[in-house]
């Protein structure tokens, strides 16, 4: 534990050495988000939720999956500037390399997300969800944060580029755009709306958007939690395998 | 050229195999290095040196074979070990957008060293980085990370440090100052096995010399006894002519220390 705390703090020291890898992580989510709302949002009916507030769920969800590439680059940059193997030979708890790298993620993404939701304010985006209802929101996206960033460490571990190690979120950036992120499932056509309502992300949305609306959740809530466990464990699963692989 | 005995060893290595794939790349590594002392690996390039190294600092496990470090078994008691050794790798393992100072603070403190800031201090001061250890590593020139490097490596007195190619890339001041470091880490009576592809590197440094040739060690003994394997000195009249080396740091003007 003490390990991965100075570890923790190594890594948190390089972010706010490097802010902009913060704010890149938040401009992307942002320009997403003025494309849809001041572009696209006029053409979308949604009901009776402004567009602002309909579409900051799915914003939300692809802030995460841009940030965890960072995760991925810099786990990455540890090994192959040998300071990984460095901690791998001194006397401390072999896994706290990893944790230290995950719990970062966790700070940074965050702080992005801090970010992004305060921006959305400025653009109108307002919620009267209790304390409650926000802790739920932040617990699904803790949740689906730390589930991408167990994903994130498996090219982390083992690209041989950073391209390559950085590759990976593409498509879990798009995820969102084919879900009822932005757009209601209805307008979709059969094979697309089959696939929108049966993805993660949907499940998520929906969620943030009823905890935001302070609707009751229903059973939506659960279907998002199963998603998030789902893909942790599994991801955990196969980036233990794939460390032990890499340091035995 | 009599092995020391086991029980005074630092390093104890008998019959030490690896293959990646198919490809053998140790075949029976046989070493022992004394305590306190010196001991040069050489090797050309894909000998297996790194291997042997990263094999005893248990970031590998061998096929076959058995070592052990101040006594501990490298498979069996690794974290005992990693208690006992510091690596410095090939390529300079620092934190390059940490300072100077932040490395060595944060390696005393993994190492759960009682005062990290006057830890880091008095090595800053003894390797020469007194000046340079609140800027950020990435600034600096590649003989003050390397010397940072080792200085990394020192940190809760291991009593064993491996160094792998330590001056590999360095110009030839920045060779000499490692040198330098590397003997004062054995006058204070650290065991320190280095790896090198450069023969004068091992004249200078080793107390003792093996050499690991596609995957054995062919030849180990001190300088004199490899020396005494060839047919006896012929007496030659050579006019002595300084070495590009001794003519650059003159021109240069660094000082031998």
């Amino acid at each position: 534990m003490n390990d991965t705390l100075v570890l923790l703090g190594r890594s948190l020291r390089h972010i706010l050495r490097s802010p902009d890898t913060i704010i890149t992580t938040a401009i992307m989510p942002i320009a997403f988000m003025l494309l849809f709302v001041y572009v696209f949002g006029g053409a979308i009916d949604v009901g009776s939720d402004s567009y602002v507030t309909y579409q900051l769920p799915g914003i939300l969800l692809i802030t995460i999956a841009s940030g965890i590439s960072y995760t991925a680059y810099r786990l990455f940059l540890d090994m192959r500037g040998g300071i990984f193997e460095r901690f791998q030979s001194m006397p401390i708890a072999r896994s706290s390399v990893l944790w230290a790298h995950v719990l970062t993620s966790l700070v940074a993404n965050l702080i992005s997300l801090v970010v992004v939701v305060g921006v959305a304010v400025l653009m109108g985006f307002r919620s009267g969800a209790g304390v409650l209802g926000w802790l739920a929101v932040a617990g699904l996206l803790i949740l689906f944060t730390l589930a991408l960033t167990w994903i994130a460490v498996i090219p982390g571990l083992t690209a041989k580029s950073v391209d390559g190690a950085s590759a990976f979120s593409y498509p879990l950036v798009f995820l969102p755009l084919v879900s009822s992120a932005f757009v209601p499932t209805e307008s979709m056509p059969g094979p697309v709306r089959a696939f929108a309502e049966h993805q993660p992300a949907t499940a998520l949305v929906n969620a943030i958007r009823d905890l935001f609306a302070e609707r009751p959740v229903g059973s939506g809530i659960w279907t998002a939690l199963a998603w998030c466990v789902g893909v942790l464990v599994v991801a955990y699963l196969f980036a233990v395998l794939t460390y032990r692989r890499k340091i035995s | 050229m009599s092995a020391p005995e086991t029980g005074t060893s630092a390093i104890h290595v008998r019959g030490l195999e690896k293959s990646f794939k198919d490809l053998p790349v140790l075949r029976g590594v046989d070493l022992d290095v004394a305590r306190g002392s010196i001991f040069a690996l050489l090797g050309s390039n894909g000998a297996g040196k790194t291997t042997v190294v990263r094999i005893l600092s248990t970031l590998l496990k061998a096929d076959a074979g058995q070592a052990s470090i101040n006594g501990f078994d490298v498979r069996t008691q690794a974290a005992d070990v990693r208690r006992s050794i510091s690596l410095t790798g090939q390529f300079a393992a620092v934190d390059e957008i940490l300072t100077g100072r932040e490395n060595l603070v944060l390696v005393a403190r993994l190492r759960r060293q009682a005062d990290p800031g006057a830890i880091a201090d008095g090595l800053l001061g003894r390797f020469d980085l007194a000046e340079a250890g609140g800027r950020r590593v990435a600034t600096y020139s590649g003989g003050m990370r390397r010397r940072l490097d080792i200085a990394m490596s020192l940190i809760g007195n291991p009593p064993v440090v491996f160094l792998d190619e330590p001056t590999t890339g360095l110009d030839p001041e920045a060779r000499l100052e490692v040198w330098q470091a590397v003997r004062e880490l054995a006058e204070s009576g650290t065991t320190v096995l280095l790896t090198t592809q450069y023969l004068d590197e091992a004249e200078q440094l080793a107390d003792r010399i093996a050499i690991l040739h596609q995957g054995r060690i062919i030849v180990d003994g001190t300088l004199e006894e490899l020396k005494r394997l060839l047919p006896p000195a012929q007496v030659e009249y050579v006019e002595k002519q300084p070495t590009l080396e001794e003519i650059f740091l003159s021109v240069v003007g660094a000082e031998k220390r």
